[in-house]
């Protein structure tokens, strides 16, 4: 009897539980066939990109693939004197394949990121290597150039040997690893990265800060007003939402210019002389102004969303108990709201650190930020390693704010809408 | 112990929200020490208004308002010192059920040792010691509720307000919170303003009772008054149930009036009625009729019953009687020798003191 009473049987003389799996797979199966277009899409669009831009910038096999027989002869190498003839003619014996493969001058841009000077003298043992003879390719290769019986250059070929770096990290950060093999910074007239990352973050954090002050108080009204009221208030927040990023940035430079309309109302209300007309544009002015403006809504949505919620007679509770409007604001309202701050800030926040196109068009030199440092290497350097290293320790950055915020606030705290 | 009698007065207070109507309409109203009075009406009536603007959160548009013979209307809110529970509680939801009650006593800089002692007499006044450092969150609707109450006593105010308190608690919750109230008004005797468009609550519960209706004070009065005298109709149908013939005085005399309802006629008391030729409506309660009077009244008339629904406790029987189909009579259950089928004729009498000639509906 016992072992009938363990295994429940349905009716048809199937386990429970059998049939209770069964039930269940079918409804399993079709909700992950739901979100099975979602999940490909991410991991092709999101997963996939972010592992390769990871990839790329630690990636320096190019470099190790062309010269694999140096790399094995330089194991020897203690590195402070110049190599032996069994490097040279490993070196020799690489680079003629690479001749033949038409792929040396790729070899040269590589080596010149490493140490300038390479481009010319690979260059000229190009040319120099067609009449080499057999044999003691030491001194033939050594004097193509002087620079080729400079140790420091030797040096420089061994750093590639690992198929993978950090030096485009190091880059970022205005760093590089010299001759001894230690991190140092660059000289202080070179350093541009840190720069650009301590002007990112300022610029951000002052926007965040800007679009906080103002959405608070339109959040509160958009909350409180009666409905048809609110309603036009909101489309009046949203507006700037559907129109084209591209079309508000320019917007603002049709106001900011010195010739602009904002210019012309200083100087019609005689704030500003007509010959000393202050530049808001091309500068750090111009991307706080614009990038403010073009976040608000970012912050006044969640604010909105989570003062909707608060009974306006807690505020009357806090006023009749004795507290003035402003205690009752204070320990009443505020608190209840900071679930719509954290979500507006980290939003507002991680939005502008990663900002590009506002700032590329109003932002001018001193108000560009690391994004566009970004596209730089993108687009015109085509460094791709070096922009992808920089793009990782953008979205670390934001992940560690994203871990400081639950740390102090609670991720669980915010509301986004 | 002197009470005042005007501890509060609406004084001829008028309020509009649009500038077109008047939501309050020329209020009279004073309140003793120590009272608990209730504003009964329903939704619309203006009795939520009336304790927005004693509260502070509206301003009478019109007229004014005193508190222990000070005008109060250009005194904000929190300087009012009045103690107020709200319909859905309004408790703090970031602070635990400890600094809900401190936060009274904090904002009014006293000592910390000194609002201990408060709070733990106002929590063990609702009966909730232990639960200082819940949060409301984690009480039941009925526990909030509490919180609520002892939030608003905390103080020690003289006056506290309740707007519906109880509205949103189910009906046994309501019923013990109800005795709950009653019990910490007669205990601290602090002056209690409460609005309600429960009237078993508002007779349950009160000193005196304010019928609100389109902006005006109906009837203000003892509940038992209210229930057995109301001085018009409106009163009569809001308050309890209710039976009523519309007809029209035929004879006036001796305190008594006789009122012709088609082809029969009825002995009545004439309450608002002056003269001969007035249209009047009578209103009689379901207990005062009697089936088969042992004594003589002096109003008996036939009546068919229409339906019987079993109500437990009692009987109630709509009777078909003298024109009006929906008379209501309620028949104690113990009386099971009485006649009571459907279809059959009775003869239902009632003492004409009873039945009340009021203004016409």
């Amino acid at each position: 009897m016992s072992s009938e009473t363990k295994q429940i049987l349905t009716t048809d003389g199937i386990p429970l539980e059998v049939s209770l799996k069964k039930a269940e797979r079918k409804n399993k199966i079709k909700a992950f066939l739901l979100v099975a277009p979602l999940l490909f899409f991410l991991i092709i669009t999101y997963v996939f990109p972010i592992g390769d831009m990871l990839f790329r910038s630690v990636d320096d096999k190019m470099v190790t693939q062309m010269l694999p027989k140096t790399f094995k002869a330089m194991e020897n190498w203690d590195g402070q004197d110049l190599p032996d003839e069994e490097v040279f003619a490993a070196f020799h014996e690489d680079f003629i394949k690479l001749v033949e493969d038409k792929r040396e001058g790729k070899l040269s841009t590589q080596l010149n990121y490493t140490k300038n000077g390479f481009k010319s003298i690979i260059k000229k043992l190009r040319r120099a290597s067609k009449k080499f003879e057999e044999g003691n390719y030491k001194e033939q290769i050594m004097s193509v150039h002087k620079r080729w019986a400079d140790v420091e250059y030797w040096r420089a070929i061994q750093r590639r040997a690992p198929e993978f770096t950090g030096q485009k990290y190091l880059k970022g950060m205005d760093m590089y690893v010299n001759e001894e093999g230690k991190i140092v910074s660059v000289e202080e007239d070179r350093r541009i990265h840190r720069v650009l990352w301590l002007r990112t973050l300022e610029i951000a954090f002052f926007v965040t800060v800007f679009c906080f002050l103002m959405a608070y108080p339109i959040a509160h009204l958009l909350a409180t007003l009666p409905m048809k009221y609110s309603n036009l208030l909101m489309i009046c927040v949203l507006l700037p939402f559907w129109t084209s990023l591209l079309v508000r940035t320019a917007s603002w430079m049709i106001l900011l210019q010195q010739q602009g309309i904002v210019n012309d109302f200083f100087v019609g209300i005689g704030l500003v002389a007509d010959d000393n007309r202050p530049e808001m544009m091309y500068n750090k002015t111009g991307s706080y102004v614009a990038m403010t403006q073009i976040l608000l809504p970012f912050m006044v949505l969640p604010l909105y969303s989570v003062m909707k919620t608060i009974s306006p007679s807690l505020m009357r509770a806090g006023k009749s108990l004795g507290g003035t409007p402003f205690i009752a604001f204070w320990k009443v309202y505020f608190p209840l709201t900071i679930p719509g701050i954290g979500a507006g800030c980290l939003l507002v926040f991680i939005l502008a650190i990663g900002y590009y196109i506002t700032p590329a068009l109003v932002g001018g030199a001193s108000g560009t930020l690391i994004s566009n440092q970004i596209a730089f290497h993108m687009k015109s350097t085509l460094d791709w390693s070096f922009a992808s290293a920089m793009g990782l320790m953008l979205l670390s950055g934001v992940l560690v704010i994203y871990w400081l915020y639950n740390k102090i606030v609670g991720i669980d705290n915010i509301k986004l809408g | 112990m002197t009470s005042k009698k005007d501890f509060v007065k609406f004084d001829q207070v008028d309020k509009s929200y649009d500038g077109k109507v008047l939501v309050v309409k020329d209020l009279q109203l004073d309140i003793a020490e120590g009272e608990f009075i209730t504003m009964l009406g329903p939704s619309g009536s203006g009795k939520t208004t009336c304790l927005m603007m004693l509260a502070g959160f509206e301003t009478p548009t019109n007229g004014e308002i005193y508190l222990d013979g000070k005008a109060i209307s250009s005194i904000p809110p929190h300087k009012r010192g009045i103690g107020m529970v709200f319909q859905n509680y309004a408790l703090f939801p970031h602070m635990t059920v400890y600094e809900n009650l401190a936060f009274p006593l904090r904002v009014r800089k006293i000592p910390k040792d000194e609002a201990d002692k408060k709070i733990d007499k106002a929590l063990s006044m609702v009966s909730l010691q232990g639960f200082a450092a819940r949060m409301p969150g984690q009480l039941s609707g009925g526990q909030q509720q509490r919180v609520a109450v002892a939030r608003s006593l905390v103080f020690d105010p003289q006056l506290v307000l309740m707007d519906e308190p109880l509205g949103a608690l189910d009906k046994n919750l309501r019923e013990s919170m109800q005795y709950e109230i009653k019990h910490i008004h007669e205990s601290i005797g602090v002056t209690v303003v409460y609005v309600t468009h429960d009237q078993s609550e508002a007779l349950t519960m009160s000193n005196r009772i304010a019928v609100f209706n389109d902006g005006k004070v109906q009837q203000l009065s003892s509940p038992d008054e209210l229930y057995e005298k109301p001085v018009n109709s409106f009163v009569a149908e809001f308050i309890g149930e209710n039976n009523t013939f519309g007809g029209e005085v035929s004879d006036i005399s001796g305190g008594k009036c006789k009122v012709k309802l088609g082809n029969a006629e009825i002995l009545a008391n004439p309450i608002s009625v002056k003269g001969k030729g007035e249209r009047t409506t009578v209103s009689l309660r379901p207990e005062r009729a009697l089936i088969n009077p042992s004594t003589k009244m002096d109003n008996l008339h036939k009546g068919k019953i229409e339906e019987v629904i079993y109500h437990g406790d009692h009987t109630r029987l709509r009777i078909n009687l003298l024109g009006n189909p929906e008379f209501i009579l309620k028949v104690p259950n113990s009386s099971s020798n009485l006649d009571i089928k459907l279809g059959n004729e009775i003869n239902i009498g009632w003492n004409s003191d009873d039945a009340r000639a009021l203004d016409p509906k």
